[in-house]
């Protein structure tokens, strides 16, 4: 929490972007967390990534559930639309907003308890339907707002800041994306910026259901020696798979990497993604080797980062459907009842 | 890089940039803050100690400290720090309880002041207090040297310089006014323990043209004719007058002329607009008034008829630049330009005169007739003779000739002690956390976004009838206080431990000028072009961590923080602290001894 508001004086060499706008205008109003949260980075980190992506800020729709994290897109994106749900239903409200007007840019931005617990039927059945967005998951592995009980996702075996060893096996929202047939899956670290804002460019960029699950502490709760999720802990046992860089379509592939270290992946919109490999055998176009690779890191305590899975090719829920390309909301009458004739024409095929 | 060493006055008085480049070291954004409190008295004093005329300066002085101001580095506009200081004369109560009382006993050491302008009331200042007794000779009717005879009187009015001159010379000491020193020698004789030549640069530079002596009796040189004005000789002018030269004396000349009958008054000056040596803000209150300037006319020769002038002929020139910059007046090849007029007005520079110091008295000069004279110590090859103001190294200004005052009087003090002039302590200062609560400072740490307030000004057709009639009407209290909302409390300094960080970005995320960038440490050039903003103002420190857990550093840009301390708010573990930074000039006596 801070009393002030961020002043708008700025650093006069701040660029804008080719649609005119600087970073400062993707800010939202200032943030209510705690001082040092890691939601405030992945804040940033979003309003990065959409300012070097040019988004037109009107052209995007951010959802969230209930806590720390779905109250964070009151911080970015001031000039966006947004939707603040019930508990855990952010992924049904996204998806309908998806159907009705699948023009719009659709960021849902979740907590480990909106989307690991209350809302984990949610979750899983909006990525399996493979709706266009990205669903981001600010990971804490603790109940902030409710003074640090542990969460859906805390580890098995770490412990609270009371001192508390938990019993109950955690659960991994990146297998279970992976399960259900997400086809962009990535995890990252809210201190980490620089593997941040090119998954969330990616991403955005990505058409089908992408998910980031990034792991952000809990500075209040979760930021003591036993906690798998501090930054020290990340810091220790982060093992990057990959970098990346973002290349918009319109500009030139320049690759200063030696070949066959960095692997270019184009995406539906004609984005480039230049994926640096850093752990050797990784390939992040398949899915079963993904989730062995996952497990078996997992059990050494290690926590894998970077693009974990993705499928340039994918389908999304209104290809599935076969809905037609204009927003469903932008049709009229004439459009939606064609009258008498069209409606005998369509029963007859149906005898 | 290395750790940036913080320790020590210089680092963070470095970072309050009109402090550091006032010549005086004034506390400023200490002094706004109380002004902005309402504590209008309290202002004038932490100025009064700082740079003694705070009632004059606040009005005159050439300001060193807005060109350097942050402020305008962030937004268009610096504060008006010079204007917000005429607000603290303006608005004090009595402050004569606060000045220091004349010392009963004296110290038994004597010291003579030549001049009694700037230079020497500061020595005079500093040293009364201390017991020595004083003597100030002037050749004028009244003390305060140029400040009286050269800044017109709509400019400064005489009841400021009373009032601020009056407070030096209660202080206790014997003024002989009317007494011009025309020998150095025979002062010498007098046996004073040491003797402080504050006697400025009292001659006008001539323009020796053809017809100057014929059409003599209209042709004046700038500072004479305006002491002439001051003291009331002069009250007169032409309808028609040319002002040459394009200094801040000329600037005086021309508005001086406009309230004294001259209709068609032009400023005509050898070099271009933006060249032109008078501040940019005297530039326009001069056009403000009607005058026109016009650049690139060099004077050729006086016209006249029947012995009496009739106007100027000036050659057209252009600047042409050579391979390293320089600029080059050449002939433009047009026709010669002439302009009529009743009055010329010279003021193209002024120059030290010393026919009064004889040359066997044992101080030496330069080749340009200057006395030579320590820039440290302020000590001329005489050990008993100091030179301080435009006295010592040529014309500047008020505020210059107050800081020399101020190390000259730590001279004749250590001096009159018997100690090493050169051992000069550094200043002292002090650091105060402004933490009050979780998100509270004591400090209101909000910069306004409002742009620079325009001091209102007398209304100009009134403002030209009276030559002793100030035209500027300085800040009311309401428009002040929102002008001092603009000043981001340089001096509040955002001090970092490294010791406490963990990296999270809060800090990096939340500043509102992108100068906190987390990376991995290199040489100098290297780091200040790969930080979130790149640091191209090199003037600027770089503020460099030791190295942080994760191998990293943490550099912070000063160049255009806001000092806004969203840094500290946000930081969970108090790495971050906003603590104030308060400088305690070395004066006379005191920690000096």
């Amino acid at each position: 929490m801070t009393y002030i508001t961020k002043p708008q004086l700025h650093h006069p060499l701040l660029k804008p972007n080719a649609l005119g706008f600087t970073r400062r205008d993707y800010e939202g109003s200032v943030s209510t967390l705690c001082a040092g949260c890691g939601h405030d980075s992945i804040s940033a980190a979003i309003i990065q990534a959409c300012y070097e992506l040019d988004l037109p800020p009107h052209r995007i729709a951010k959802l969230s559930g209930i806590g720390c994290s779905s109250k964070t897109p009151d911080y970015f994106l001031g000039n966006s639309h947004g939707f603040n749900t019930v508990h855990g239903r952010m992924p049904s409200v996204l998806t309908g907003a998806n159907l009705a007007n699948r023009d719009l840019i659709y960021l849902g931005v979740s907590g480990d308890g909106d989307s690991a617990s209350i809302g984990l039927g949610q979750f899983a059945h909006s990525i399996r339907r493979g709706v266009n967005m990205l669903y981001i998951v600010e990971n804490n592995g603790v109940y902030g707002l409710t003074k640090g009980q542990f969460s859906a996702t805390s580890d098995k075996g770490s412990k609270s800041k009371k001192g508390v060893i938990n019993h109950d096996a955690g659960i991994d929202l990146v297998s279970l994306a992976l399960q259900m047939g997400a086809t962009f899956v990535a995890r990252s670290f809210s201190g980490d910026k620089a593997q941040l804002v090119p998954l969330i460019k990616a991403a955005l960029s990505h058409r089908g259901a992408a998910f980031i699950d990034c792991v952000s502490p809990c500075v209040q709760f979760n930021n003591h020696a036993g906690s798998t999720k501090s930054y020290d802990y990340v810091r220790e046992h982060n093992e990057a798979v990959n970098r990346m860089d973002v290349i918009p379509h319109r500009d030139t592939i320049t690759v200063d990497y030696a070949p066959g270290e960095t692997v270019p992946v184009t995406q539906h919109d004609g984005s480039v993604l230049q994926l640096h490999k850093l752990a050797e055998h990784y390939d992040p176009s398949d899915r079963v080797g993904a989730l062995a690779y996952l497990q078996s890191r997992q059990a050494l305590g290690e926590i894998v980062t970077g693009l974990l899975f993705l499928d340039p090719e994918a389908r999304d829920l209104h290809e599935n459907l076969g809905t037609v390309d204009a927003p469903l909301n932008s049709l009229t009458e004439r459009e939606l009842t064609p009258g008498a004739a069209a409606l005998a024409k369509l029963n007859a095929s149906l005898r | 890089m290395q750790r940036t060493s913080t320790e020590g006055p210089d680092y963070f008085h470095k970072v309050v940039d009109c402090q550091w480049a006032c010549p005086a070291h004034t506390p400023v954004p200490e002094y706004i803050r109380l002004i902005a409190e309402g504590r209008y008295s309290d202002a004038y004093m932490v100025n009064w100690k700082s740079n003694v005329f705070p009632g004059i300066l606040g009005r005159t002085c050439d300001r060193p400290c807005e060109p350097a101001c942050r402020r305008g580095r962030v937004e268009d506009e610096p504060v008006a720090i010079c204007r917000l200081k005429r607000v603290a004369a303006d608005n004090k109560e009595d402050i004569t309880g606060r000045l220091p009382v004349p010392v009963a006993v004296s110290n038994g050491k004597r010291i003579a002041l030549v001049g009694a302008g700037p230079a020497s009331l500061t020595v005079a200042r500093d040293l009364a207090p201390l017991g020595y007794e004083l003597t100030l000779f002037d050749g004028e009717a009244k003390a305060g040297g140029m400040i009286r005879s050269q800044i017109p009187r709509f400019r400064l009015p005489e009841e400021v310089i009373d009032e601020e001159v009056g407070y030096i010379t209660g202080l206790g000491m014997e003024v002989r006014l009317g007494q011009r020193i025309d020998s150095l020698k025979a002062l010498l004789t007098e046996d004073y323990d040491a003797v402080f030549i504050g006697s400025g640069a009292p001659r006008g530079r001539d323009l020796d043209l053809p017809g100057r002596q014929e059409a003599a009796a209209n042709i004046h040189i700038g500072i004479d004719w305006l002491s002439n004005v001051s003291f009331e000789h002069v009250d007169k002018i032409g309808k028609r007058v040319i002002v040459l030269g394009g200094g801040n004396t000329a600037m005086d000349c021309c508005r001086t002329s406009r309230r004294l009958g001259g209709e068609d008054v032009k400023v005509i000056v050898r070099s271009g607009f933006d060249e032109m040596k008078a501040s940019p803000w005297e530039k326009e209150d001069a056009i403000h008034e009607d005058i026109p300037i016009l650049n690139y006319l060099v004077p050729k020769a006086f016209t006249h008829e029947n012995g009496k002038l009739t106007g100027v002929t000036f050659e057209k020139v252009r600047p042409e630049f050579d391979d390293k910059g320089r600029r080059k007046l050449v002939a433009s090849g047009e026709p010669d330009q002439h302009f009529e007029c009743d009055d010329v007005l010279v003021a193209v520079g002024q120059e030290n005169a010393f026919p009064w110091i004889e040359r066997d008295v044992g101080i030496e000069f330069d080749e340009w007739g200057m006395p030579k004279v320590d820039t440290l110590t302020f000590q001329s090859t005489l050990p008993s003779v100091f030179f301080g103001g435009d006295a010592a190294f040529g014309p500047k200004n008020i505020i210059w000739a107050v800081a020399h005052g101020h190390d000259a009087a730590i001279s004749i003090d250590k001096l009159c002690k018997a100690e090493d002039l050169t051992a000069r302590p550094p200043p002292g200062f002090s650091m105060a956390s402004q933490k009050m609560g979780i998100h509270e400072w004591s400090y209101d740490n909000d910069p306004a976004n409002d742009g620079r307030y325009k001091v209102p000004l007398r209304e100009k057709a009134q403002a030209l009838k009276d030559v002793r009639l100030e035209v500027e009407l300085g800040f009311a209290r309401e428009m002040a206080y929102r002008e001092t909302q603009r000043c981001l409390n340089c001096d509040v300094q955002t001090v970092f431990a490294e010791s406490a960080c963990i990296e999270c970005d809060a800090c990096a995320d939340i500043c509102p000028v992108d100068c906190i960038t987390f990376t991995d440490n290199g040489e100098e050039d290297d780091l200040r072009g790969r930080l979130s903003a790149p640091a191209l103002n090199a003037d600027q420190a770089l503020m460099v961590s030791g190295e942080l857990k994760t191998g990293r550093v943490m550099v912070k840009d000063e160049d255009v923080c806001l000092h806004c301390g969203l840094c500290a708010e946000r930081c969970p573990t108090g790495a971050w602290d906003m603590q104030k930074f308060l400088l305690d000039m070395t004066h006379a006596g005191g920690s000096c001894r």
